[in-house]
């Protein structure tokens, strides 16, 4: 077989994704650049219109720091986690990989309905905080970033947990107690060792938690109500409730470099820090 | 090397571990001597990483003490034992620098500065490796990556010196090169140390005293020479060295020497061990060197169906079949041996000494 016929091999699946991916985000920007709701005349109005207006740059600002806020949450809770899991008998580690792997297996919309249930007045925190006395009246959690930050952290945690329990869990366990015998504590075991080597896992979680965080539409307008206004809630209002499909598209640009942005250099970091683990 | 802190001794008392209901340690009690080299020595399996991981304090013991020096270490968390621990996977940390690893150690215990770097340089002279500061592990060869490991455990003066199957992964002249260099090393700091090994002839070269283990226990522990030359068990008897094993019967005991018919079709007299009488059914074990064909038949010499002869080296292994069914290997130097179909006898060579075993019939 000649070098020609190897590389055409690849052509079906390369139109595929042309097809699938590559028009739909071509026509995207097409339709941008058209000043009229009605797809008509050529021109950078709504460009003009989106980039000239303060209050774009607020909802970019609020949904990156909204991001940077889940995945902040998602590495606080779930590196713990991931440290629980890679010390606990392997059976233990059977039962957990369950749990954490369920919430996939459950649609969005069930698990941001379940949170509208723990976090609304009557809800069980609120009931359980003023029971405690540790509150004389209810917390507002529904409608707040705070609510949204507690739901999408837990909606968005296997994105984190997998990657990370994946890239630990093929550490060499005896670079641990070679770190201990050498008169190490624990604690300098885990920021000297443990952390710089499951960089690429924990790259890898921030990544998806991010990407997924920031483009949340359901959560976001479930919990979030439509107070708190993120790319993806602008992107729906003008595109199904306003029809203004270039709007929209430019909005949709926006959400897309934003994220694209953090992600392309958060994969940079991930790559200098990667590498290292099969030694 | 300047500094030599005085050797330390190492007691294992009556040492049990248990994974689950499995044992993989079971009662294990070792005396070791300061600046003692003792190889851990015995078939997969047979409980040496554990035995070495409870010593260095990774996995708690059922039962037992761990003495240095003797004073009990069972309480002590790993990283306040100060003993050296090389892994069969050398376990360097893939993300520093050979210097940065060696100097770990040092930092662990707040070193800083000058005197960081002095010493990494001196334990990388030591291993031979100064040129490599700047490399990362997997950047080295496997013997390199050995030497760091030593040197990264030698560098923080521990007490003992734990190594696990170190020159499992060397190819065999690089063995030889390392298996020197450990032992120069251990001599010059004088460090009480255990060697973990499933390879015979590294015990034997390298180590002062050999434990042969077997199901978690130690069948065994004494100097290279006497476990060759006097097994207590048939276990380590089969274990060390290829040997020969005969059937026969007690037929008189005299003044602890036993007299042993062969079923072969012999007599030999042999020193007994305590606890057989006469008429007992015994296994009789001997060196393929210990034994020797003649053409002369006599009370001493069984008569044999010679089979192939191998020039293995500088000798000859011939291979035979006893009477009685039983296949022996005969070792001669090849200079010595005659070509002579005449001899179908065999005898024991004149400074053999046999070991008997008692047989369950
Ligand atoms: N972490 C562990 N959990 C359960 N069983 C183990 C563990 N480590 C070792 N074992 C078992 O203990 C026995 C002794 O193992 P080990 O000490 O590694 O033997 P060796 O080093 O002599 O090959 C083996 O039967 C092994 O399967
Ligand atoms: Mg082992």
């Amino acid at each position: 077989m000649n070098k020609l016929a190897e590389w055409q091999l690849t052509l079906p699946l390369a139109l595929a994704f042309a097809a699938i991916f590559l028009a739909p985000l071509l026509m995207l920007v097409g339709v941008s650049f058209f000043s009229d709701d009605k797809i008509t005349q050529p021109g950078f109005a709504q460009w003009v219109k989106f980039y000239g207006d303060p209050f774009s740059y607020k909802v970019i600002a609020d949904t990156m720091l909204l991001g940077v806020k889940t995945v902040c949450a998602t590495i606080l809770v779930g590196y713990p986690l991931a440290l629980v899991y890679l010390d606990a008998p392997p059976r233990l580690q059977k039962v957990l990989i369950f749990v954490i792997v369920m919430p996939l297996l459950l649609s969005v919309v069930v698990r941001t309905f379940a949170w509208i249930v723990v976090l609304g007045r009557e809800g069980v925190v609120n009931q359980l905080l003023l029971s405690l006395g540790i509150i004389s009246e209810p917390l507002r959690l529904l409608q707040t970033e705070l609510g949204l930050v507690i739901s999408l952290t837990q909606i968005e945690m296997p994105l984190m947990l997998l990657p990370l329990i994946s890239v630990m869990s093929r550490l060499d366990p005896n670079l641990r107690d070679a770190s201990a015998a050498l008169g190490a504590s624990r604690w300098r075991t885990l920021f000297t060792v443990i952390v710089p080597l499951s960089m690429p896992g924990l790259v890898a979680g921030c990544l998806l938690v991010f990407a997924s965080s920031t483009t949340a539409f359901i959560s976001q307008t479930v919990i979030g109500g439509v107070r708190l206004i993120y790319l993806p809630l602008l992107i729906w209002q003008q595109s199904l409730v306003v029809f203004n499909w270039p709007f929209a598209a430019v909005v949709s640009i926006a959400l897309l470099i934003s994220v694209l942005t953090v992600v392309s250099a958060l994969s940079w970091l991930g790559r200098r820090s990667g590498g290292y683990v099969h030694g | 090397m300047q500094s030599t802190p005085a050797a330390r001794t190492l007691d294992v008392e009556d040492l049990t571990v248990r994974y689950g209901q499995a044992l993989a340690v079971d009662g294990v009690t070792l005396a070791i001597e300061p600046g003692e080299v003792v190889a851990l020595l015995g078939p997969s399996g047979c409980g040496k990483t554990t035995l070495l991981r409870v010593i260095a304090g990774f996995v708690r013991q059922a039962a037992g003490r761990v003495r240095v020096d003797g004073a009990t270490i069972d309480h002590l968390p790993a990283n306040q034992r100060n003993i050296g621990i090389v892994f069969q996977n050398y376990a360097l940390f893939p993300h520093m620098t050979v210097a940065e690893n060696v100097a770990y150690g040092l930092r662990a215990r707040g070193a800083r500065g000058p005197e960081v770097q002095a010493r990494v340089s001196r334990f990388l002279d030591v291993v031979q490796l100064g040129g490599f500061r700047e490399r990362l592990p997997r950047q080295l060869s496997g013997g390199q990556q050995q030497r760091v490991a030593l040197a990264r455990a030698l560098a923080v003066e521990p007490s003992i010196l734990l190594l696990d199957e170190p020159f499992a992964a060397l190819d065999r002249n690089l063995r030889l090169d390392m298996q020197i260099e450990v032992k120069r090393l251990q001599r010059t700091l004088g460090l009480t140390t255990i060697l973990v090994t499933h390879d015979q002839d590294e015990a034997m070269s390298v180590a002062d005293r050999i434990a042969v283990m077997n199901k978690g226990q130690v069948e065994q522990f004494d100097t290279p020479v006497a476990i060759y030359d006097r097994p207590q068990t048939l276990f380590v008897n089969g274990f060390i060295g290829t040997t020969n094993l005969m059937n026969g019967k007690v037929a008189a005991l005299r003044n602890g020497t036993a007299t042993v018919a062969l079923d072969a079709g012999a007599s030999l007299s042999l020193a007994a061990p305590t606890g057989i009488g006469v008429g007992a059914a015994v296994l009789i074990s001997v060196r393929p060197e210990q034994l020797a064909l003649s053409s002369v038949p006599g009370p001493n010499a069984w008569k044999i169906e010679p089979g192939l002869s191998l020039p293995i080296g500088a000798q000859l292994v011939h291979e035979a079949r006893t009477a009685d069914g039983a296949s022996l290997k005969i070792v001669e130097p090849r200079r010595a041996a005659a070509a002579d179909a005449a001899r179908i006898y065999c005898t024991l060579a004149a400074d053999a000494r046999p070991t008997l075993f008692p047989r369950s019939t």
